[in-house]
């Protein structure tokens, strides 16, 4: 009995079991304090997460940001969450109630199955899928769905322009996406979230994978619908988008959808190209590879908040243009690249075993990967130069001649 | 018989999600309520693949037709607006389906059903299949050499020319 209750973290159906419970009944609690734990922490960071997000964007914009609810303004959103409850709930006349109501609930749900794949330490992941990475896509494409509800149920055209234009970005930007995510994917051979990060041990996948993993970043920022993405809700455009109707605890349901999907979206660039959980004891102590991953999260989280409270907003057009004439090309002759690559240090042997921890095994392949990302890096810099001096003479050349074309016409004046 | 266990609960559960989908679709009127029970219905597709030890294929249909069939349904129908609340549930086609939804019910009856689960069947209560193929296997069999390589290169051809055909189609002509 003992024995299996030194580390209940761990251990707890064991324990549960030399208590005395069924075994049954010992994999059912275990099974279930796991989904509430792995569903409760995210809508608890929330809080804490938007307090950080005004702070930053604060500091940033050379403001104070929240500072006289508690401690530091700690306490602000909670006071903001009690508010949001407190309000009136409505629904509009001509709204579709179902649909509506149904809204927001499908928005949770898209970001939080995407934890239970996320996998938080060696020995804590709600589930090792063989599947982990392609569960996370399919997951994500609930969110537009969710959207798309809200906007038309709400029966009020600013929502509905907003949903439209979720569609266009959230699914064209899942292209990029997902063709960059193929990338590590080849690396690892796998699509189990747990065995990427164990291919990472080694060598984590931002160097060997760095176009993808920019492409990664960026387009992550556009599903998440974060500035300098943040059509879906230009309140100059569209009054507010897909969510203008809704109001308390529903709308408060969209925002920590928002802040929590943000998050989200860090976590898992910190699991798929900054080798997730795994450092120095992460392997003895689980709960440091979660002190790590979480690091690691805030590190990408942080700079993507300086992002958004720094760079302005992307024309719709200008969007579009940049996801299917520059993004998806690049991810695509990315993955030509690697897949290249990959073969040939495969062929000559240099490529690390399988399973190789050592990070000096992983150093060839992963130089010379890298050398083939920044081969590419600069030869998109090269490509954009000379189309922008194109853009440049054509457009001088085009002043001349109106400059010549009008000057005949004012002399003879 | 049948065993009342986790598997069996899930079964019917996820079967009361596809046939009840499948039955809203058919019965509402609003094209937007119609396209929502099209997704349950397809969940509970997903699900049936979850209980046959085929993730991969849960994964891709929640992919490819909740997250992208079904979403394009939607736009479509949102963009004609004047089709969400249709006054009459049956048109003037409604025997020629029925005669086709019958059809496809007799043939699936005969050609599936009976022989394999039916009296003196092939498999009565026994699983089809005692292997049970990894997403590896699955990508293996895909562009192994004997398995389905030609299947799968005529689709993926097909698929690129339906996508030519549509920037073909929706390109202006003067460009």
């Amino acid at each position: 009995m003992e024995q299996a209750c030194i580390n209940p973290i761990e251990t707890l159906a064991a324990c549960l079991i030399s208590a005395g419970a069924t075994a049954e009944l010992a994999s059912f609690v275990q099974i279930l304090i796991g989904v509430l734990l792995i569903s409760a922490f995210p809508l608890v960071l929330v809080i804490l997460l938007i307090w950080v997000e005004r702070k930053v964007a604060a500091r940033v914009q050379d403001r104070l940001g929240p500072n006289r609810v508690g401690p530091y303004g700690l306490l602000q959103n909670v006071a903001d969450a009690v508010k949001l409850i407190l309000k009136e709930d409505i629904t509009p006349a001509g709204a579709d109630r179902v649909i509506y109501n149904a809204a927001p609930i499908v928005a949770m749900l898209s970001v939080l199955l995407i934890w239970a794949v996320v996998p938080f330490s060696p020995a804590h992941i709600g589930a090792d899928l063989s599947i982990g990475l392609l569960y996370f896509v399919a997951i994500s494409s609930i969110g537009t769905l969710a959207i798309m509800m809200a906007g038309w149920a709400s029966n009020n055209k600013y929502a509905l322009l907003g949903a439209f234009r979720v569609v266009a970005q959230l699914v064209s930007y899942e292209v990029p996406m997902v063709v960059a995510l193929l990338v590590p994917v080849l690396l690892a051979g796998t699509l189990s979230m747990q065995a990427l990060v164990r291919a990472q041990i080694g060598m984590w996948f931002i160097v060997p994978c760095l176009v993808s993993a920019i492409i990664f970043y960026i387009s992550n920022l556009a599903e998440t619908g974060r500035a300098p993405f943040d059509l879906i809700e230009a309140e100059s455009e569209l009054v507010a988008g897909y969510n203008i109707e809704y109001s308390g605890m529903k709308f408060g349901l969209f925002m920590a959808n928002e802040f929590m999907h943000a998050f989200t979206a860090n976590l898992l660039f910190a699991v798929l190209f900054l080798g997730g959980w795994s450092g120095p004891g992460a392997e003895q102590y689980p709960l440091l590879g979660f002190v790590y991953l979480m690091l690691k999260t805030g590190v990408v989280y942080i700079f993507s908040l300086i992002l958004r409270a720094t760079v302005p907003r992307v024309r719709i057009d200008h969007m579009m243009a940049f996801n299917w004439k520059f993004l998806v090309p690049v991810s695509i002759i990315n993955l030509l690249i690697a897949a290249l690559l990959i073969q040939i240090t495969r062929l000559f042997g240099i490529a690390p075993a399988p399973g190789e921890t050592d990070f000096v095994a992983h150093l060839p392949q992963a130089l010379i990967l890298l050398l083939g990302n920044l081969a590419l890096i600069g030869g998109i810099i090269q490509a954009l130069r000379s189309s922008g001096r194109r853009d440049r003479l054509a457009e001088q050349a085009r002043s001349r001649a109106d400059e010549t074309a009008i000057i005949p016409a004012g002399s003879g004046d | 018989m049948l065993e009342l266990n986790a598997t069996t609960l899930a079964f019917f559960v996820f079967a009361i999600l596809s046939v009840g989908g499948a039955l809203g679709v058919v019965t509402s009127r609003n094209l937007i309520h119609g396209a929502v029970y099209l997704i349950i219905s397809l969940f509970g597709g997903a699900g049936f693949f979850i209980l046959l030890s085929a993730p991969f294929l849960a994964a891709v249909q929640v992919l490819v037709y909740i997250g992208a069939i079904a979403i394009l349904i939607i736009f479509a129908v949102m963009l004609t607006r004047s089709m969400t609340n249709m006054a009459e549930v049956v048109n003037r086609q409604w025997w020629l389906s029925a005669l086709v939804g019958a059809l496809l019910l007799l043939m699936l009856a005969v050609g599936v059903i009976f022989p394999v689960w039916g009296d003196g069947g092939l498999l009565p209560n026994q699983p089809v299949s005692d292997q049970v193929a990894t997403t590896d296997e699955l990508g293996a069999a895909f562009v192994g050499g004997e398995d389905y390589v030609l299947p799968f290169e005529v689709a993926s051809l097909l698929l690129t020319g339906a996508m030519i055909g549509a920037i073909v189609l929706a390109r202006d002509t003067e460009a």
